[in-house]
């Protein structure tokens, strides 16, 4: 899709800033009813369109995301425009410079309509314990979008951005691709840096964009990849254009099934993955049974590790350098329950009202888990489970290319049908979390549907392999639609 | 199963106040997923070496310098702050 705009861009057909209005005009149309967005930036927008179309009118060359409407989660921070990670402590904050990825995204061109929903802080699978509001499942408004970018992933599948961007930190990208529909890409982690990403966990945390193809996700990949000296944990540049990969052959390429992820699977699921892994072998693909023996740990594993880093990640939330602050001088409708004395106070108060439950509830979790006593029992023994996790990866991929799964154990479920018990909502990162805790890359795209429900397919490749990864699942994105 | 004071405990290193009916809501979630971590006990573990950096990176290092940033961003961080005096941010009084 982003290629066809660019040519039409090019040719006059259309113009960017058409574009942007046809997009924001569907914004408005729509979401008041899928909520798919928390701010727009139709002002931003608007300007960056116009210089596009400047630039293209004077006839210098533009890249292919110039002109092209797209949306960004609202935990990575844009200049001058509000980023709230779907919290009411960040409720007043308006970031003060662009994250890395928005940096290169202007550069580009791409115009960006606004900031998406999403879980608060990106906790969650459904966008559910976002402070601000539900966001639909655009192909059935009684079922959530998945999460946490659910507001990114719904925007595409609406029609209310061309593309977006999320952020994955146990499958926050590919989930919800899979419970809408839409291509989910989470890189190799290092591979975008993450510098004004609203940080959760930090050793998992990627971003990464959602498209209505693998060819416009690869695209979008090649604009935001990349070493960034604000990142130290960035990896180095390869410099790759990962569009130019899409031969769309992988003949006798190798792809493992891991045993372990088709236990118990529900049949109707198993069915669709089972037909998408025949289109493989007919694309000349060798399918292997693969096994990935510490798969029933992960997410033990990663809910540990997550959930230490949550709690050290967000100690910056104090109500003394931004945010929101339990008797904020600013706004004195913000004060609650007579006004704190000291700065213990504060910091109690502010928490304590600013947080929702299941954000609490985690930090509280890896709190107690790196608490004096409790450290090599939890967070230690985690990261030792996550080296025979990775470990597990090592071995598979000396055997195979690439591993494939089905994304999510189901399809979109309806609101509030797992918002009771945390556990349960947990499970539906199953699949997804192992690819954050070996740091590999993993897409998501749609394999065919069960009672009209999307179902994603997921494949996993080495570390820093994303150009065989998109034109592994640009091949049987192709087969599938042929 | 975590006593009661043993989440008001958490509450307080956490710096996120609650009440008496919260501590309860919560120790009886928290138990749960601890008990679900405890699976983690079945793994032998031993001689692993834990993970560091999971694309085995290490030591990025940059040269120690101070880079002056003048009055850039300024006036957008201040604007951002709950209390400022003089320019500064307000802390409040730990005593």
């Amino acid at each position: 899709m982003i290629r066809e705009l660019h040519a039409k861009l090019l040719s006059g057909e259309t113009t960017a800033v058409e574009l942007a209005e046809r997009y924001l005009a569907t914004i408005r149309e729509k979401d008041g009813s899928i909520g798919a967005y928390l701010t727009l930036t139709e002002k931003e927008a608007l300007a960056q369109a116009r210089a596009v179309d400047a630039k293209i009118a004077a006839g210098e060359k533009v890249g292919l995301l110039a002109g092209v409407p797209c949306a960004i989660k609202d935990n990575m921070c844009m200049e001058g425009v509000r980023a709230t990670a779907g919290s009411k402590i960040l409720d007043n904050y308006i970031a003060p410079y662009d994250a890395t990825v928005v940096k290169r995204l202007k550069e580009e061109g791409a115009v960006i309509l606004g900031k998406t929903n999403m879980d608060e802080f990106a906790m969650g699978s459904s966008t559910e314990s976002s402070a601000y509001k539900l966001t639909k499942n655009p192909l059935d408004d009684e079922r959530v979008p998945g999460g946490s970018s659910g507001g990114s992933a719904a925007a595409v599948a609406a029609g209310e951005a061309v593309w977006s961007l999320g952020s994955d930190t146990g499958g926050s990208i590919r989930q919800p691709a899979s419970l809408c529909g839409v291509v989910g890409l989470k890189p190799t982690y290092g591979r975008v840096s993450r510098s004004g990403l609203i940080a959760m966990a930090s050793s998992l945390d990627q971003i990464g964009p959602f498209a209505s193809s693998v060819e416009d996700a690869a695209i979008i990949l090649s604009a935001i990849a990349g070493e960034d000296k604000m990142d130290a944990t960035s990896a180095q540049s390869a410099d790759k254009r990962y569009e130019d990969y899409l031969s769309g052959d992988i003949r006798d390429l190798k792809i493992g099934i891991p045993r372990e992820y088709l236990e118990g699977l529900n049949a109707e699921i198993r069915a669709v993955f089972d037909e998408s892994v025949r289109k493989l072998t007919q694309l000349g693909a060798r399918i292997e049974e693969i096994s990935l023996p510490h798969s029933s740990y992960a997410l033990a594993t990663y809910y540990i590790i997550m959930t230490s880093e949550v709690s050290s990640n967000l100690a910056r939330f104090d109500g003394i350098k931004y945010g929101l602050r339990s008797d904020d001088k600013r706004d004195t409708s913000k004060v609650e329950d007579g006004l704190p004395k000291n700065l213990l106070e504060v910091y109690l108060d502010t928490r304590r009202y600013g947080l929702g439950s299941e954000v609490k509830r985690r930090v509280m979790l890896g709190t107690y888990a790196l608490s004096s006593g409790y450290y090599d029992a939890y967070y230690l023994k985690a990261q030792k489970v996550r080296a025979l996790l990775r470990r597990d990866f090592e071995k598979a991929f000396a055997q195979v290319d690439m591993i494939y799964s089905p994304t999510c154990p189901e399809t979109a479920f309806k609101f509030g049908e797992k918002s009771v018990d945390p556990l349960t909502m947990y499970l539906s990162d199953i699949y997804t979390v192992t690819a954050n805790l070996a740091g590999i890359p993993a897409i998501s795209l749609p394999i065919g549907r069960v009672e009209g429900l999307p179902v994603g397919g997921q494949l996993m490749a080495k570390w820093f392999d994303e150009e065989g990864l998109v034109n592994t699942a640009y091949a049987l994105e192709k087969s599938l639609a042929s | 199963m975590l006593t009661k004071e043993e989440v008001v405990h958490i509450a307080n290193l956490a710096r996120i106040g609650i009440n008496e009916e919260e501590a309860e809501k919560y120790r009886q979630e928290i138990s749960a997923v601890l008990d679900y971590f405890s699976k983690l006990n079945e793994v032998e573990t031993e001689g692993v070496e834990p993970i560091g950096h999971i694309t085995g990176m290490e030591n990025v290092l940059r040269e120690d310098r101070n880079e002056d940033f003048g009055s850039l961003g300024r006036e957008a961080i201040l604007a951002n702050v709950p209390e400022v005096k003089d320019g500064y941010v307000k802390v409040k009084s730990v005593l």
